[in-house]
């Protein structure tokens, strides 16, 4: 297995998927990390902030739905997350209609200590009702065929 | 407002997070979705070479991110964060997760701070390393 498997999907996009930003899965989330920050639960708390409304932590955007890329089909369970990072543009609120979608933008090959690796390179994005870019996310992950 | 600026150099953090649990890792899986087995079903996580289940990377990326909320505060807005996944963590492990302030900036009222993350275990090794930049109110 190599680069070359996937390298005609590269530049490739998913079609936007509608999402829903909803408070009860805002708290769970937050449960699920431990993070007792009343934003993401409180909404009469979420009202004296600027925000108004309860907030999406960081790495929140994980959840979202992006679709999928026509024909692109891989081992989910044989995938390492080797690097992530999002770029924030406005704050993500419960509430929020987001349309999220998934691009293939990078494939390459490297040689490791446990043999050749490939590094698939997605960039996601949710845009908003308005047209706006909410926020970019690039996701390296890494195959080992 | 009165706001307390950042200084290059500075010290952001820590944040100790309690030992990681199995029943977090379920939690985890049904909160954002990922199900990968690897980090809930003991058996196949040993079968595929592993030693047992491993914690979601982006757990521990959430758990950083919970450092940077928390520094930042609701005036001030996170604009860039990105890890490297770069060790393993496993139920038992406790994180901590710290942060050093490598440049700050003034721009249009507002203090721009970038910084290096990282969340290391209990014995000292680094689980994700990164980088945040983020944006805080400077009127006094």
């Amino acid at each position: 297995m190599s680069a070359e498997l996937f390298q005609r999907f590269v530049g490739m996009e998913s079609k936007p998927v509608k999402n829903e930003v909803e408070k009860g899965a805002i708290r769970k989330f937050a449960d699920a990390i431990g993070d007792p920050n009343p934003i993401y639960r409180d909404e009469e708390y979420a009202k004296t902030t600027r925000y108004g409304r309860i907030v999406a932590p960081p790495t929140f955007s994980r959840t979202f739905d992006y679709g999928a890329i026509p024909d692109f089909k891989i081992k989910r369970e044989g995938l390492i997350h080797g690097e992530q990072e999002f770029r924030y543009f406005q704050p993500i609120c419960a509430g929020d209609v987001l349309y999220c979608s998934t691009k293939l933008v990078d494939v390459y090959d490297k040689e490791g200590k446990l043999g050749r690796m490939t590094f698939l390179v997605h960039e996601q994005k949710g845009v908003n009702e308005s047209d706006e870019t909410v926020f970019i996310a690039k996701m390296t992950t890494i195959y080992r065929g | 407002m009165g706001n307390k600026l950042f200084q290059s150099g500075e010290t952001i953090g820590p944040l100790t997070k309690p030992p990681i649990t199995k029943t977090q890792l379920v939690m985890y899986s049904g909160a954002s979705g990922d199900f990968n087995p690897i980090h809930t079903v003991e058996e196949f996580a040993l079968e595929a070479g592993l030693g047992g289940v491993i914690a979601h990377g982006m757990l521990t990326m959430a758990f950083v991110g919970q450092l940077m909320t928390d520094v930042i505060g609701m005036e001030g807005e996170l604009r860039i964060f990105g890890v490297r996944f770069t060790g393993m963590v496993r139920p038992g492990d406790e994180l901590t997760c710290e942060g050093r302030v490598l440049e700050t900036r003034i721009e249009a009222g507002r203090q721009i701070v970038s910084c290096e993350v990282w969340a290391a275990t209990q014995e000292g090794n680094k689980a994700v390393r990164g980088h945040a930049e983020y944006a805080i109110p400077a009127e006094q």
